[in-house]
């Protein structure tokens, strides 16, 4: 399990809600990898991802609390940062 | 290991007991290497039955449907009771053959191998 | 936009602002579940929110996400969903599904309002409080979707009462029994650790995917709806073994051994999932070896490298379950093709294409082993002499499976385990379930087994269709192979295929 250390992820459903929400997050974590499921989007990434508020309203045109991402979170793996501003797992050993 | 438990010296029930079975016992039979029967059967039979009703009713009832079936020889069979080997005597009780409640009786047929020889 | 909280503060004012000192009352005579499992908790207050939701948000996303999920479930109904999965054999992974896990989300329900009571803190009363909730939604959504397709299909009917007798549901029964039997700190481990973050992913993700994959939308949407809440779940999950870790060392070996008992247990829980993705879905999303690679070997690998600085360790046994991942689905699916006259769903031989692709999918082992046994299987029922074991199967005493895992190293091989207790012997299936049982035979030994209570006499007669009708199942419609069943038939009115001949069920004994 070499190739396991410090992964994370987070998994989206496939909707329109969720959709700006993951291209802001391929936007500020160039080192994540998007993959593709049946109705769902799950992004992995070592050590950090991060959804981020700015992005996500420049997106959508309108004001976005990071806790919306609770109506289109599928799963996630990691520690949990949370704060007004962000949401985002990480892991660091 | 002392059991964690809310009330001081809990103690379970086991409904499983051999005086629940009405006067039977229940045991285990398994034919190795034919898991096409996927797993290990039970059997409740009366301690004083004859092992030859297990061998003459019960098994061919249980196990017949397999074409290796026809290759049972039970002069020949190898048998494990609860993992030691074991010698039955075809005219005592089980009881007499020291098969209890909840013992495990193995048979191996010998070139019986199961479907095309998968173990099946 | 002024904010005069941040979201920390915020939260913090709605838990812990909740909590006040007793002073007629000692702690101990209102929280008297505390202390003895052996966790030793020096300061709740260190305890850290997994999600700072407060009630006012968390109302208004859970309204958002039941707005979404009707209006869902509507459209399916009102436009005959059940009519766009891809065969009807699907369904037959849904009754499982619905039959076994939905009932589990009422016992969460309850198990977190108890738990959620129990604890002395203030900030785990309001997680397990609100998971508590949470937990009744699912099922409530479940339920729903249980109303729509027991109108079209069989097998639905009655799973409330299925769930306390029916042989293979006390699978899942047992597996919630145990830990809502348990202490506070045990039922947390068992459910928010080691089930939800440690394998809840393998229940809901793949499976859901393959509804989705399947057409059946009304499943997607509950279960993505459901997973919506999982996210939290999982995260109290983490922070209850982080904050009992930090807490005091000598907390350390208790929860590495509910570690190792509940991961086991979830396990083999788990086996019936696996079950569904490699033989029920007729469109397949991954296999349950690619699934286990993903979700458990990489992120759980992950999460015990991030847990080993509290000088925990991967679950005991762990190694077993890559070998078993080859394994254990095509022997439980052999399992309900020998006993499906016994069950409230149907199963059938997979055809040419799925039994390539499970070549493909398990190369090391399906060939060899088990496909030699679906082949003869399917040529016996071909000629009208569809295989059904005839004989009650051994179980194992802790998670309740017919006993027909074979042993690490020989897979034509049963692996067989056993202890005496008090007069009495117990067999097992695996080291992982004799290590439960001998930790704690004053409760194993209690199990209620389906074949012993049926050979006690406490299932409604001897034959096949008094334990049926004793299960609340219709003997001859709801049981035997697919090929048969009345849902077959009626598949084939609605989609105006041709019916094929086929025989009358065999009565099997």
């Amino acid at each position: 399990m070499a190739d396991a250390k410090n992964r994370v992820y987070l998994a989206l459903q496939n909707n329109e809600d969720a959709r700006p929400i993951i291209e802001a997050i391929e936007e500020d974590n160039p080192h994540a990898e998007i993959n593709h499921f049946p109705a769902m989007v799950k992004i992995d990434a070592v050590g950090k991802l991060i959804v981020r508020r700015e992005t996500v309203e420049e997106k959508i045109g309108r004001e976005w609390d990071p806790q919306e991402i609770h109506v289109s979170l599928v799963s996630l793996s990691g520690n949990v940062i949370e704060d007004d501003d962000e949401f985002g797992v990480e892991r660091h050993n | 290991m002392a059991v964690k438990a809310i009330t001081p010296d809990y103690k379970g029930e086991a409904p499983d007991s051999v005086e629940n079975f009405h006067g039977n016992i229940m045991f285990h039979v398994n034919w190795e290497k034919h898991l096409m029967f996927c797993a290990p059967l039970a059997f409740a039979m009366p301690p004083d039955a004859p092992f030859s009703t297990l061998l003459e009713e019960t098994l061919p009832t249980a196990y017949g449907y397999h074409p290796d079936w026809k290759k049972v020889d039970w002069s020949t069979v190898e048998w494990t009771l609860d993992h030691e080997p074991f010698d039955p005597k075809h005219d005592a009780s089980l009881e007499e053959n020291g098969i209890v409640h909840r013992s495990l009786l193995r048979f191996t047929v010998p070139g019986a191998e199961g479907i095309a020889g998968s173990g099946s | 936009m002024s904010r005069k909280l941040n979201l920390r503060e915020r939260y913090q004012r709605m838990t812990r602002d909740l909590a006040w000192e007793p002073s007629y009352q000692s702690k101990s005579d209102i929280y008297p579940q505390m202390e003895f499992e052996g966790i030793k908790i020096e300061d709740w207050d260190k305890w850290e929110d997994p999600f700072r939701l407060t009630m006012d948000a968390y109302w208004k996303y859970q309204a958002e996400k039941e707005r979404k999920l009707y209006s869902i479930i509507d459209a399916f109904a009102q436009n005959n969903g059940h009519l766009n999965v891809t065969d009807a054999r699907y369904v037959n992974a849904l009754k499982l599904f619905l039959t076994g896990v939905s009932p589990l989300e009422y016992a969460a329900h309850r198990g977190f309002a108890m738990v959620g009571r129990q604890f002395a803190g203030v900030g785990t009363q309001v997680a397990c409080q609100m998971q508590s909730i949470d937990e009744l939604r699912h099922v409530q959504t479940q339920v729903h979707t249980i109303s729509h397709y027991n109108k079209y299909f069989n097998g639905f009917h009655d799973f409330r009462h299925m769930h306390d007798r029916v042989w293979y549901l006390s699978v899942p029964k047992s597996f919630f029994d145990d830990a809502m039997s348990a202490g506070p700190f045990e039922f947390i481990t068992a459910i928010s650790f080691s089930f939800e973050y440690v394998l809840t992913n393998l229940l809901f993700m793949p499976f859901m995917s393959g509804a989705a994959f399947n057409g059946d939308m009304a499943t997607v949407t509950f279960g993505f709806s459901a997973q919506s809440d999982e996210s939290r779940h999982m995260t109290l999950g983490l922070e209850v073994i982080k904050f009992m870790a930090e807490q005091h060392p000598d907390n350390i070996p208790i929860i590495q051994k509910w570690i190792d008992k509940w991961f086991w247990r979830g396990y083999r829980l788990l086996t019936l999932v696996g079950m569904m993705m490699d033989y029920m879905l007729p469109k397949k999303v991954m296999s349950w070896r690619e699934a286990w690679e993903i979700y458990f070997e990489q992120n759980g690998g992950a999460l015990f490298e991030d847990l080993a600085r509290y000088g925990l360790r991967m679950p005991k046994y762990w190694e077993q379950t890559i070998e078993g991942k080859d394994h254990i689905t095509h022997q439980a699916w052999g399992i309900f093709y020998n006993y499906t006259h016994a069950a409230a769903f149907h199963t059938w031989i997979p055809d040419d294409e799925e039994l390539d692709w499970l070549s493909a999918k398990y190369p090391d082992t399906f060939d060899q082993y088990y496909r030699p046994r679906f082949e003869y299987w399917r040529e016996q029922a071909e000629a009208g002499n569809r295989f059904y074991n005839p004989t009650l199967p051994m179980l194992c005493q802790t998670c309740q499976i017919p006993m027909g895992f074979t042993e690490p190293g020989n897979p034509t091989t049963i692996g067989f385990r056993a202890s005496d207790f008090d007069g009495n012997r117990y067999h097992f299936c695996s080291d992982g379930c004799k290590d439960i049982f001998d930790n704690e035979p004053q409760k194993f030994c209690q199990s209620w087994m389906p074949v012993h209570q049926i050979y006690q006499g406490n299932c409604g007669g001897a034959t096949v269709p008094d334990v049926l009708n004793w299960y609340h199942l219709n003997f001859g419609v709801d049981n035997f192979d697919y090929a048969q069943s009345p849902d077959r038939q009626h598949w084939q009115q609605w989609k105006g295929e041709p019916a094929e001949e086929s025989d009358a069920p065999d009565e099997a004994a």
